[in-house]
């Protein structure tokens, strides 16, 4: 399983009612619910992967972010989880304000645009990006709002939005991350994993 | 209606009030059961029929010779697998397949009772099928499943019943009829009252029957269980067994020729009055008026777990009408599932061979009954 995911279930309390939201396959959610959690629901929006998971008995509806978050009633779940999709979104501030009211707490993962091979790639070739972590062109890439690390606490601490509790991957290593070694970790790091709150 | 005699029958001799505030006891169920109930009795699942459907919904139909209505989902290594599970499917009442119908003889006069028959509802159909449990002494159902009108029986089921059912499969249904749909069914209601044989319902004593009302009235129907795409796939403009046409008002088109061999066949296997009150039964529906507007508090009680499905092309119970569910249940935190499959098939989809559907049905019941037989242990 992915890095990335071990973390989330680890910010994640026993027992809790858990929202997966753009839950692809459901190998997050599938990992909750043995480890975790059986109150776990996911939305998705591709009819193939919500079938999969239907299939394995992960109960998921079809839907998207935007649209039908606003479906579930405020603070009907205790987590809700957003792994890297938040750049991907029309309007990503709707976004993190809905998952903050569904949700008493969000984690938000975000794959970091200030990661030096990100940085470098601009600054020498003068090209948009392209890594590992985002492989697609400008011309197709389904990312529509990318942030950097520092950009997101900007974002949080603008909005009123508590960050409980931060932290960044590195070479599928863990680090903390705060705002003291923000100028940093907003370097090396490829993605920040961010537990949120209203 | 001999061949009738062979379906099995259970006679409900307790009194059920009707919505329409009459009461009815001592009434004859028609159901068929497939696969095998097990010593916990852990594995029956409970399947509602559509409008037209009856309690043949797998194998051979005695009555007409012809697959059941659900062969395609339904039966032995089917998503709704008969060598796992124990389906009960019953005709509704209302119904022309043995259950207490307008044709069911009343045994005061030895004719008929034709329009006599009281108004029926969804509500009374799911009440009078409640029986089975009874009779079969089961406590509770590993699953209700449904579509179309067997949906609308899902969501009215758990409503009343919110212990009794672990799963409930709602197919291509709505928690109330639209104007859209009961304005179709008003139109093939009035093709058989227009029809001089129908006689204010009392046709069968005179040995006549509203065939071409009938017919129309299905041909109708039959149009909005299909999408305008595979009509167009499949009829276009193609001429029927013609090189042009006729300059007549026979069937030049393929589709009309279609329709009107679908119109034919179905009154030889369905009944005028039935199809009157069947249609009306759906139109009643409205789940969240019997809960003062909130379709939510129609489930507050239920402990199932949801498994909503729909079709993009259904053009009649569209995908909007079945989220309307999923987000009253979403409301209340119950436990739902859902998804849109993609499909040209219209409304009949849910009939039809369309792997997705079946495939997601299927893996779905399999892997839900292991988690709730855990649970259990």
């Amino acid at each position: 399983m992915k890095k990335e995911f071990k973390v989330i279930s680890e910010l994640i309390l026993q027992n809790s009612k858990v929202l997966d939201v753009g839950c692809g396959d459901g190998e997050l959610m599938k990992f909750l619910r043995d480890n975790k959690t059986t109150k776990i629901r996911g939305l998705e929006i591709s009819k193939n992967r919500v079938q999969n998971c239907l299939s394995k008995g992960l109960t998921v509806i079809e839907g998207n972010a935007e649209n039908d978050l606003q479906q579930f009633p405020n603070n009907s779940f205790d987590f809700v989880i957003l792994s890297q999709t938040l750049q991907a979104f029309l309007d990503p501030e709707k976004v993190i304000s809905e998952l903050l009211r569904v949700g008493k707490k969000a984690i938000v993962t975000i794959p970091n645009f200030g990661y030096w091979k990100v940085r470098l790639n601009l600054l020498i070739k003068g090209t948009m990006p392209v890594t590992e972590n985002l492989p697609n062109e400008w011309y197709n890439t389904p990312n529509l709002h990318m942030c950097t690390l520092r950009d997101f606490f900007n974002f949080c601490s603008k909005r009123e939005i508590k960050i409980f509790k931060s932290l960044a991957l590195k070479n599928d290593k863990t680090l903390n991350l705060s705002a003291k070694n923000l100028a940093w970790r907003n370097l090396e790091s490829q993605l920040g994993i961010f537990l949120i709150e209203k | 209606m001999n061949k009738l005699k062979q379906t099995k029958n259970i006679i409900i001799a307790k009194p059920q009030k009707l919505d329409c505030g009459k009461e009815i006891s001592n009434f004859p169920i028609s159901y068929e059961t497939y696969g095998t109930l097990n010593e916990k009795k852990d594995n029956a699942i409970l399947v509602f029929h559509a409008l037209t459907g009856d309690q043949f919904a797998s194998g051979k139909n005695p009555i007409t010779n012809k697959d059941g209505w659900w062969s395609y989902a339904l039966g032995p290594g089917k998503a709704i697998d008969t060598e796992k599970f124990f389906v009960i499917c019953a005709n509704v009442i209302g119904g022309c397949m043995g259950s207490y119908g307008p044709s069911t003889i009343d045994e005061e006069t030895g004719k008929p009772i034709g329009t006599n028959f009281p108004v029926i509802t969804i509500n009374d159909m799911v009440n009078a099928q409640y029986n089975l449990l009874e009779h079969f002494e089961i406590d509770k159902l590993y699953a209700v499943i449904g579509g179309s009108m067997g949906g609308m029986q899902v969501l009215q089921f758990v409503s009343n019943f919110p212990d009794k059912a672990h799963i409930a499969i709602p197919i291509a249904c709505t928690s109330s009829h639209s104007a859209q749909n009961i304005a179709f069914n008003e139109l093939g209601r009035q093709a058989i009252l227009a029809d001089t044989n129908w006689r204010n319902g009392f046709y069968e004593e005179n040995k006549i029957s509203p065939d071409k009302g009938l017919a129309v009235a299905r041909m109708a129907a039959h149009i909005t269980y299909l999408s305008k795409k595979g009509l167009q796939e499949k009829f276009g403009r193609k001429l029927q067994e013609r090189d042009d046409l006729k300059f007549s008002f026979d069937a030049d088109f393929q589709i009309e020729s279609y329709l009107r061999y679908q119109g034919s066949v179905f009154v030889d296997r369905f009944d005028a009055n039935s199809y009157l009150y069947i249609t009306r039964a759906m139109d009643y529906f409205d789940l969240s008026k019997q809960f003062n507007g909130s379709l939510s508090a129609a489930f507050s009680k239920t402990t199932s777990k949801f498994f909503v499905i729909s079709f993009t092309s259904d053009w009649l119970y569209p995908t909007a009408e079945n989220r309307e569910i999923v987000i009253a249940l979403n409301a209340i935190g119950a436990d739902v599932g859902f998804v849109e499959i993609e499909s040209d098939k219209g409304h009949d989809s849910f009939l039809l061979d369309v792997p997705d559907f079946l495939d997601t049905l299927g893996n779905y019941l399999k892997t839900n009954y292991k988690t709730v037989n855990e649970k259990r242990i």
